[in-house]
């Protein structure tokens, strides 16, 4: 091996490292036990954070990065990835979570923005980043900037898989509808959806985006994560709907499963029987405008 | 004759296998490259790949799915890269995944740290004219091998390639940059 020709942080090697997590359920943990919880459940890597999404929205104030103490204790407890959590436009916290050794960095609505114009520039980091949206002109900004991976927003926190399943829906939708058209037309598409032109193109060509594309924002029942797989996701993150339910671990292990299977329904329905309570729940319709978190980065 | 290869899907990066092995074959007319979710779609396959992903969560779908004895049965070659790696090896320190002993080694999960420390270098491998672009994702090594295991590549890691009958183990990602030597060198080992 030629030492000098050792390169770290390409694209490749961050967009190769959202391939592995592929057809994988990613879970949201605040501690060493919900990790390890986690990990034997089969999530292919974890979230570290000091609240889920529901405690974040019941907590109100500002929303930051969790305490490096919280996701060096979460890294030292797994052997699967670690993730963490940055504020949009928040560079700094970028790099502090990148020095802890977090796998990949969330760059994430469900914490308050710390740029109103600006996203991380996320190209010049070595470790990867996702990031939410909730239609194919977003993801594609998000690509521009150097995202290996895309999730949907959903609404975080609520337990109500309607805005994940819309954005889900508005990303594929929008992939559909260039098939077909010449050059001029993806042109015209691109401006119109604020997105650059080789990312409309290679989109077209590819049928699908150039990066992984996971669903998140309100995934609660192994139900819920089978819909998002079969409307196109290739895997999905569950935040509060699995700490928040009546049996976490089984409630895991039925959504790795759902998700392993998520075109069988009678899988789905085995795993799905006697959970118990999944997480309450709420109505995004009921939510007030600043509590909503999915308009937040465009 | 056409030659029909499955490629394990659990979870991880099948897409990429499917696609890779589809291209190596597209000379051969017939051929069938097909994604293994059950035990019963080993059945007649010439090969199989195990592709990269989290061992963890590979290792307990193989349990729950029931595949455990049919892929350590298995009766074609296998190519493993990555967590693939881990799986076939019959040593690794690390109660969390069982793995289906095809290859004798002693394998290392993570052997090069956290993602940052992921990489990519142009490697030696044996047999290859050219070096080959190598893409390391959080990957494996291996630190001994068996008797009648080839060692193709070393790093200073530990060892990153090996052939060991009709089965080939790679700690890296050769379906990843469209070089598809090592596809190539292992369908003729099969003598496919």
């Amino acid at each position: 091996m030629k030492l000098e020709e050792l390169r770290f942080g390409t694209e490749l090697i961050k967009r190769g490292f959202a391939s592995m997590q592929k057809g994988g359920v990613i879970m949201d943990v605040v501690n060493a036990e919900q990790a390890q919880l986690a990990e034997e459940a089969g999530a292919v890597a974890v979230m570290a954070l000091e609240r889920v999404p529901a405690d974040i929205r019941a907590a109100g104030g500002v929303a930051r990065m969790a305490d490096p103490q919280k996701v060096v204790e979460i890294i030292d407890a797994v052997s699967i990835p670690v993730m963490g959590k940055a504020r949009i436009g928040h560079f700094v916290e970028a790099q502090i979570l990148e020095a802890l050794g977090v796998d990949m960095v969330d760059e994430s609505e469900v914490l308050t923005p710390a740029d109103e114009q600006f996203h991380i520039d996320k190209a010049h980091f070595s470790v990867p980043f996702v990031c939410g949206a909730r239609n194919l002109g977003e993801a594609l900004r998000r690509i521009n900037e150097g995202a290996a991976m895309i999730r949907t927003k959903g609404e975080a926190g609520t337990g109500n898989v309607v805005e994940a399943v819309r954005h889900m829906r508005a990303i594929m939708g929008g992939i559909r509808a260039l098939k077909g058209m010449d050059g001029q037309e993806l042109a015209d598409r691109a401006r119109e959806i604020e997105a650059p032109v080789e990312l409309v193109i290679e989109c077209a060509n590819l049928g699908r985006l150039p990066v992984v594309n996971f669903s998140a924002g309100g995934i609660a029942t192994p139900a819920d994560a089978a819909l998002m797989m079969q409307l196109g996701a290739d895997g999905v993150f569950v935040g509060s709907g699995i700490f928040k339910s009546a049996d976490p671990e089984t409630t895991a292990r039925a959504i790795v499963e759902a998700v392993n299977h998520y075109e069988d329904a009678k899988v789905i329905a085995e795993v799905s029987k006697g959970l118990g309570e999944a997480m309450k729940g709420l109505d995004v319709h009921l939510l007030r405008e600043e509590e909503v978190l999915q308009t937040r980065g465009r | 004759m056409g030659v029909k290869v499955g490629v394990l899907a659990l979870q991880g990066d099948v897409a990429e296998h499917i696609a890779a092995f589809r291209e190596a074959l597209a000379d051969r007319p017939g051929s069938l490259v097909v994604p293994v979710r059950q035990a019963r779609d080993l059945a007649d396959l010439d090969a199989l790949a195990i592709p990269g992903g989290e061992s963890t969560t590979i290792s307990r779908l193989i349990g729950k799915n029931g595949m455990y004895e049919p892929l350590a049965e298995f009766a074609g070659g296998v190519f493993a890269t990555c967590a693939g790696m881990v799986l076939v090896a019959d040593h690794l320190d690390d109660p969390r995944v069982r793995t289906l002993n095809l290859i004798p080694m002693h394998v290392a999960r993570n052997a090069f740290g956290r993602q940052v420390d992921s990489r990519e270098a142009f490697l030696d491998i044996a047999g290859l004219a050219d070096p080959f672009r190598a893409f390391f994702i959080r990957a494996p090594v291996a630190s001994e091998v068996g008797p009648g295991v080839e060692v193709l590549a070393r790093i200073p890691e530990g060892i990153v390639a090996v052939k060991s009958g009709r089965h080939m183990a790679f700690a890296f990602h050769p379906e990843l940059g469209g070089d598809l030597r090592l596809h190539r060198m292992f369908l003729e080992g099969l003598g496919l």
